[in-house]
């Protein structure tokens, strides 16, 4: 399996990363590569097998409903190019 | 009861509506489904947004216990198939309220597998609806468009709350079907405890598919009609829908999968114009999240917990109550209506008087004041009170009536009001006999009449005494010793 140049422009769009022509054709051999690797380790015959969600026998710890976190506001907006009224303020988006 | 299927009538013959939704429902919680910032409807903007919901790098989510237990009850309730193994996925989007850039929700494992349920919609023969599953997933922020002239304001408080999105199989046929549907599982969830179905305010909103095709054909392509608030909307978008996809097949053209949003002031559906790869979501695990793991125990707990659902409690209400199955149906719809009924019997009121009484006298009221029962400003204790004193003849049902009016007014208890005002019903045959005499003594003419034939003037005679008597004398007695005194 190997992507084509289209094909990489459409996930640098999908995730929003912006790529020159240059970087999108230098990507291209990279990623063919990746799809390479993917390509070869699913050679190995995996029949009978579970699928491996982590290396260590670990389970999903789950937290109580206990309200522990929030009220901190100025600290989520810290960051925001703009916010207004406590609200953060992006350019109008609407469908 | 009627056999006849909806159909939508086209130029070209019938056409058969075919309906799946998809419930999006908030699970009661106190905080959220992968932070610890609460989840309290109408706080100050931002004020409940951990780091983990505003989607700061490094942050790892945790998931709330409750709010897996709560999507297992619902599925218990549903009937349906509880997968010990399921797992989170990242569904990858971009939009303003999505901080993290990508949802977490459960494409390939969901929590809860197939289940059904049943519904009755008026007029029409009881249905199963298939569920095809319930997945847990986050919900997204919330944005203002109104606010500013250039900008659009986002409110992160309901970033990352949990909701269990509750998908049926296309089962369903008409609108009525669908209305049923979403209002047997609102009542379910109540009954649960695991949403509080308040579709006003967000709580509950459904995504309606819908397509069109020849009876018994082949499948038609589908839109999907997205946040649709409310059982009457979904009804309306679903008519509007499938009206819409008629008229454009019969004019030779064809339906396109697509988004669509109901505009419910004009009655009518509109396409989103989405971009075609805004669907494109590169679902793929969460990397951040083992896979979720149940053992024996928290299932038995969780089905231990489950209380009696609107069904099996409207089947009891009728067989060991005896209530009439109109009653009982009524009395069982919401579990708020439920408690209250069951407070009252607790209290000692009679099944059948105490259901005839809540849903005749306290249901009136309360739609007079605009109240829900929750808010009613009698308690199940004093409606107890009042329906024993109709029972033991203390009150005829119309001082009943007047005695209730009381206690709306002054919060009083019914048998304080009786006593302070002197609203007790007699039976005193001797004042009672002296005012049948007047009345009698004062219509010679009517007495002439009834004694020669006309019947129908008994209630006359009933009216004027009791009138006379203030309304407080007892009905039947006052019955028997009219017959008497005409004879």
């Amino acid at each position: 399996m190997s992507v084509d140049l289209a094909t990489v422009r459409k996930i640098a769009s999908l995730a929003r990363i912006a790529t020159s022509d240059a970087e999108a054709e230098a990507l291209l051999p990279e990623l063919n590569n990746i799809l390479g690797w993917i390509e070869q380790l699913a050679q190995v015959d995996t029949t009978g097998v579970e699928p491996l969600a982590a290396v260590i026998p670990n389970h999903l710890r789950l937290r109580e409903d206990k309200v522990t976190d929030g009220g901190i506001r100025d600290a989520v907006l810290a960051n925001a190019p703009q916010a207004e009224h406590g609200f953060f303020a992006v350019p109008k988006v609407i469908e | 009861m009627t056999d006849s299927p909806y159909r939508i009538q086209g130029a070209t013959g019938e056409w058969e509506v075919v309906i799946g939704l998809e419930v999006h429902a908030q699970i009661t919680s106190q905080s959220k489904l992968f932070s610890g910032a609460a989840t309290a409807f109408g706080a100050e903007p931002n004020s409940q947004v951990s780091l983990v919901d505003a989607a700061m790098p490094g942050m790892l989510p945790v998931p709330n216990g409750e709010c897996i237990r709560q999507a297992v009850r619902t599925g218990l309730a549903l009937d349906a198939q509880i997968n010990r193994w399921s797992r989170f996925d990242r569904k990858n989007y971009f939009y303003a309220d999505l901080p993290q850039g990508y949802q977490i929700s459960q494409l390939y494992h969901p929590l809860v597998g197939e289940g059904s349920l049943l519904i009755e919609p008026e007029d029409a023969a009881p249905k199963t609806i298939g569920i095809e599953r319930i997945h847990v997933e986050q919900d997204a922020g919330k944005l203002m468009h109104d606010q500013h002239p250039t900008r659009s304001y986002v409110d992160l408080n309901r970033s990352g709350v949990a909701l269990m999105e509750i998908v049926s199989r296309p089962d369903m046929r008409s609108p009525a079907e669908a209305g049923a549907y979403v209002k047997k599982l609102r009542s379910i969830l109540r009954y649960v405890g695991s949403c509080d179905g308040n579709m006003e305010q967000g709580s509950m909103r459904a995504d309606v598919n819908v397509s069109v095709r020849k009876p018994g054909g082949e499948l038609g392509t589908r839109t999907e009609t997205k946040n649709v608030n409310s059982v009457r909307f979904v009804m309306a978008a679903i008519e509007h829908e499938a009206k819409r996809q008629v008229a454009v097949i019969e004019d030779g053209g064809t339906i396109i999968q697509e988004t669509r949003l109901f505009d419910p002031d004009k009655g009518v559906t509109r396409s989103m114009r989405s971009k075609e790869d805004a669907h494109d979501y590169r679902y793929f695990p969460d990397p951040d999240l083992l896979p979720l793991e149940l053992d024996e125990a928290f299932l038995a707990d969780a089905l231990a917990s489950l209380p009696e659902l609107p069904d099996a409690k409207r089947a009891r209400y009728e067989g060991e109550l005896g209530l009439s199955a109109y009653n009982a149906d009524v009395l069982t719809a919401d579990v708020e209506t439920a408690r209250w009924f069951e407070a009252m019997l607790a209290e000692g009121a009679p099944a059948k008087a105490g259901a005839n009484w809540l849903i005749s006298e306290l249901f009136g009221a309360l739609n007079r004041l605009g109240k829900t029962i929750g808010e009613s400003p009698v308690s199940p204790r004093q409606a107890a009170e009042l329906v024993a004193l109709v029972g033991d003849g203390t009150l005829s049902g119309s001082l009943a009536k007047q005695v209730f009016e009381l206690m709306l007014e002054t919060g009083q208890d019914a048998g304080v009001i009786v006593e302070e005002r002197g609203l007790k019903q007699t039976s005193d045959t001797g004042a009672i006999e002296a005012e049948i005499a007047r009345v009698i003594a004062a219509n010679p003419d009517k007495v002439a009449d009834y004694k020669g034939g006309k019947d129908k003037l008994f209630g006359f005679f009933v009216g004027q005494t009791m009138r006379a008597m203030g309304g407080k004398a007892n009905p039947g007695v006052v019955n028997d010793l009219l017959k008497k005194a005409l004879e």
